[in-house]
C-alpha cells in the first residue's frame, strides 16, 4: 500500500464542503444532539448561497435561540418572548427591500407569541418564519410546550401530558396553512443527512419568496431536545421519528405554485 | 408662519407625524384616542412619503412592532391610552434596555381596570418611574395644549434619537379632545437611508455589511457584571437628561405668596385659578413641568425658599405631589388637590383647597 499521508488529502482539489463564513466561530450553547445547530447552518448557508449577508435581518426569540445572533453573523434583533413577528412585522415594512425572518420555538411560537404569529401571517407579512418545534421548553428546564404531546412527561408535566388537564398539542402550522395571506407552509426536519437536505431546500424556498411578495412563508422545523427529552441524541432521532411525526406529519401543508 | 387651523389634539398628533417625517406607526384602538390612528388612515400618507402605518392586533403587538423599527433606525410611534400602555411596558422595558429610541403618547384616562373613558392623569407613578421591570427611565413630555401636542411629536424624536431612548407625550383625554387653534409646521421629508446611516449607522440593524461587525438590537446581558455596566452607562444617561433636559414654565412667580405645580390640563385648570386668587388679593404662582421626567425637582427647591406653601394639582390620588415633596424635603408645607374617576376641578375649587389646606390651615 502507498505511503498515505493525510497531507495528501487536505487539497484545495478535494475540498468538497466547507463552513459557511456567514456562521461564526463562536462555540455553540446547544446540548449535543440538538437541532439548533443543524438549522442555524442552513440558514447561514442560504444567506451565504443568495449572497444576502447585508440584506438580512433576523429577530431572534426568547428560548434556546435567544442566542442565535451569536452565530449567525448578520444583524439581528432580539424580541421579547413570543412578540418576533411583530419585530419583523415592521422591519419588513419599513425596509421591503431587505429579507426578514423570525426563528421561534414552540414555547415562543405557539403559546405566548399565538396572537403575534396568527395576526403576521393573517395580514401576510413578506417574511420568513423558522418554527422549530420540540415540543418541550429547553432553555427553562424542560417544560410543557402547547406542542408536547399526550403522555409525554415533562417537569410540568410529571406523570405525562393529560388532555383533561393539560389540553392536546397545539397544531399551530396546520391552523396557520389556513390563513389566506400565508403561500408557502412545510414541515421539515433535520435528523439525518436527507432530511437535511429537504429542509434547506424548503428555507431556501421560504427566503426566495420574500421576492414574490405573495405572503408569508413558514417552515417548522420539528426537532429534538435531547436534555429535556432525557435521551441521547440516537434516541431523541429515534424517538422523534417514531412519535413526533405521527402527531407532526413531514411533508409541504400549503404550495402556492 | 406655518399653517394655522382649528384641530383637536389627538388629530394633531396624527398630523404632526406626517409633517414631521415620521417613517411608521403602528397602533390599536382605544378611546379616549383613536382618532390618532383614523385619522393617518384616511390622510393615507403612505401614497405621499412611504409612511407606514399599521394596526396591530394588540397594543402588546404595536410596542414590539415599534422596537422592530426602531431597531432599523426609523422614527416610529405609537398612541394609545391607559390601559393599553399598561399592556405595553414589557415593551417599553425592552426598548429601553435596549435603547431604541421611539415615541409613545399616552392619552390618560381614570383607572385602575378599565375604568372610565373620562380625562384623568392617574397614569404619571407608571410614566415617570420607568413603569415596567427593571431600572429605567422614559423621557416624558406633558403638553398643555393642543400646539404642544404639535410641537412635542417633533420635539419627542428630536430628543429620543439624541439620548437612544424611548420618549413619551404624557396627554389625557381633555387635551386629546378638545379643538384649539394650531400653528402646523412645514412638512419635512422623512429620513433618506444615508441620513439614518449618519445618525444612527453605528447601532441601526439595516443589514451588515462586509466593513462592519453584525448590529444586535438586545437587552439581554447574561453575566451580571456586563448588566452591571449597562445599568450604569443608563444611569449616566439618565443623570444627563435630568442635567440637561428638565423643562417647565412660571407664571407668576415672582412675587407668589404661595406655589401651584401642575401639569397638562390641571396646569390650564390651575393658571386661571392663579389669576382668580390674585384677583382675590391671593398671591399665587404656578410652575408647569413641561417635562414631567425628568422633573424640574431643583427650580421647586428653590421656590421652596420663597413661597408659604406648594399645593400640588393632579387629575389623580396624588401622584406628582410626592416628587414635589421630595423636592421641597420637608421645609415648607405640601399639599394636594385632585378630582379623579374623570372628574375635572374647576378653577374655584383649587382656589378653595389652597384657602383650606394651605392659608387657612397655617
Amino acid at each position: 500500500m502507498a505511503n498515505f499521508d493525510i497531507k495528501s488529502i487536505i487539497k484545495e482539489e478535494n475540498k468538497i464542503y466547507s463552513k459557511s463564513p456567514v456562521l461564526t466561530d463562536k462555540e455553540m450553547h446547544y446540548c449535543p444532539g440538538c437541532s439548533h445547530g443543524v438549522v442555524h447552518k442552513l440558514v447561514a448557508e442560504i444567506i451565504d448561497e443568495m449572497d444576502i449577508q447585508d440584506k438580512t435581518i433576523g429577530v431572534s426569540p426568547v428560548g434556546c435561540a435567544v442566542l442565535a445572533y451569536d452565530y449567525i453573523d448578520i444583524d439581528w434583533q432580539q424580541a421579547a418572548h413570543g412578540r418576533a413577528p411583530a419585530l419583523a412585522t415592521a422591519t419588513k415594512r419599513l425596509m421591503p427591500e431587505k429579507y426578514v425572518f423570525t426563528y421561534q420555538g414552540d414555547g415562543d411560537l405557539a403559546s405566548i407569541g399565538t396572537a403575534e404569529i396568527m395576526h403576521a401571517c393573517n395580514r401576510g407579512e413578506n417574511i420568513t418564519v423558522i418554527f422549530i418545534n420540540n415540543a418541550i421548553y429547553g432553555m427553562t428546564g424542560g417544560q410543557m410546550a402547547p406542542t408536547t404531546l399526550l403522555g409525554m412527561k415533562t417537569s410540568t408535566s410529571p406523570y405525562g401530558r393529560e388532555a383533561e388537564l393539560h389540553g392536546h398539542p397545539l397544531k399551530i402550522t396546520e391552523l396557520i396553512a389556513q390563513l389566506p395571506g400565508v403561500d408557502y407552509v412545510t414541515r421539515q426536519s433535520v435528523q439525518n443527512a436527507a432530511a437535511v437536505r429537504k429542509a434547506k431546500k424548503a428555507i431556501k424556498k421560504g427566503f426566495e419568496n420574500q421576492n414574490k411578495k405573495k405572503g408569508t412563508s413558514f417552515i417548522e422545523i420539528v426537532a429534538t431536545c435531547s436534555s429535556g427529552w432525557k435521551l441521547s441524541p440516537v434516541d431523541s432521532n429515534k424517538w422523534m421519528e417514531d412519535n413526533m411525526f405521527i402527531n407532526y406529519p413531514i411533508g409541504d401543508i400549503k404550495v402556492n405554485d | 408662519m406655518g399653517e394655522l387651523k382649528l384641530m383637536k389634539g389627538n388629530e394633531v398628533i396624527a398630523e404632526a407625524a406626517i409633517r414631521f417625517g415620521c417613517d411608521g406607526y403602528f397602533g390599536y384602538p382605544i378611546t379616549p384616542q383613536s382618532e390618532i390612528m383614523e385619522t393617518l388612515m384616511l390622510r393615507k400618507p403612505w401614497e405621499d412619503s412611504g409612511m407606514v402605518v399599521v394596526q396591530a392586533e394588540s397594543e402588546v403587538a404595536s410596542i414590539n412592532m415599534l422596537y422592530g423599527g426602531a431597531a432599523c433606525g426609523k422614527r416610529v410611534m405609537t398612541s394609545s391610552s391607559s390601559p393599553g400602555l399598561s399592556l405595553m411596558l414589557e415593551g417599553i422595558s425592552y426598548l429601553a434596555g435596549a435603547e431604541l429610541p421611539c415615541l409613545i403618547v399616552n392619552v390618560v384616562r381614570g383607572g385602575p381596570g378599565l375604568g372610565t373613558i373620562q380625562p384623568s392623569q392617574a397614569d404619571y407613578n407608571q410614566a415617570t418611574k420607568g413603569g415596567g421591570h427593571g431600572d429605567y427611565q422614559t423621557l416624558v413630555l406633558a403638553p398643555s395644549s393642543v400646539q404642544e401636542m404639535h410641537d412635542f411629536v417633533e420635539l419627542g424624536f428630536d430628543l429620543a434619537f439624541k439620548y437612544r431612548i424611548p420618549a413619551l407625550i404624557l396627554t389625557d383625554g381633555v387635551i386629546g379632545q378638545m379643538m384649539e387653534k394650531v400653528v402646523l409646521s412645514e412638512h419635512k421629508p422623512r429620513w433618506t437611508d444615508e441620513e439614518i446611516q449618519k445618525i444612527s449607522g453605528d447601532w441601526a440593524t439595516t443589514g451588515k455589511k462586509k466593513s462592519r461587525d453584525r448590529h444586535i438590537a438586545t437587552s439581554l446581558h447574561l453575566v451580571s457584571e456586563n448588566q452591571e455596566a449597562h445599568n450604569h452607562k443608563l444611569q449616566a444617561k439618565y443623570r444627563k437628561i435630568e442635567e440637561v433636559e428638565t423643562r417647565y414654565e412660571e407664571f407668576m412667580t415672582e412675587d407668589a405668596d404661595y406655589l401651584i405645580v401642575a401639569y397638562g390640563s390641571s396646569a390650564r385648570i390651575s393658571r386661571k385659578a392663579v389669576q382668580l386668587a390674585r384677583a382675590n388679593g391671593i398671591k399665587v404662582g404656578l410652575l408647569r413641568p413641561i417635562t414631567v421626567w425628568p422633573f424640574p425637582t431643583l427650580r421647586i427647591q428653590n421656590l421652596a425658599e420663597k413661597v408659604k406653601g406648594i399645593l400640588s394639582v393632579e387629575m389623580s390620588a396624588g401622584q406628582m405631589v410626592i416628587d414635589v415633596k421630595l423636592a421641597v424635603n420637608g421645609k415648607i408645607p405640601v399639599e394636594h388637590y385632585g378630582r379623579y374617576g374623570g372628574i375635572i376641578p374647576s378653577p374655584g375649587e383649587v382656589i378653595e383647597a389652597l384657602k383650606q389646606k394651605l392659608i387657612e390651615g397655617k
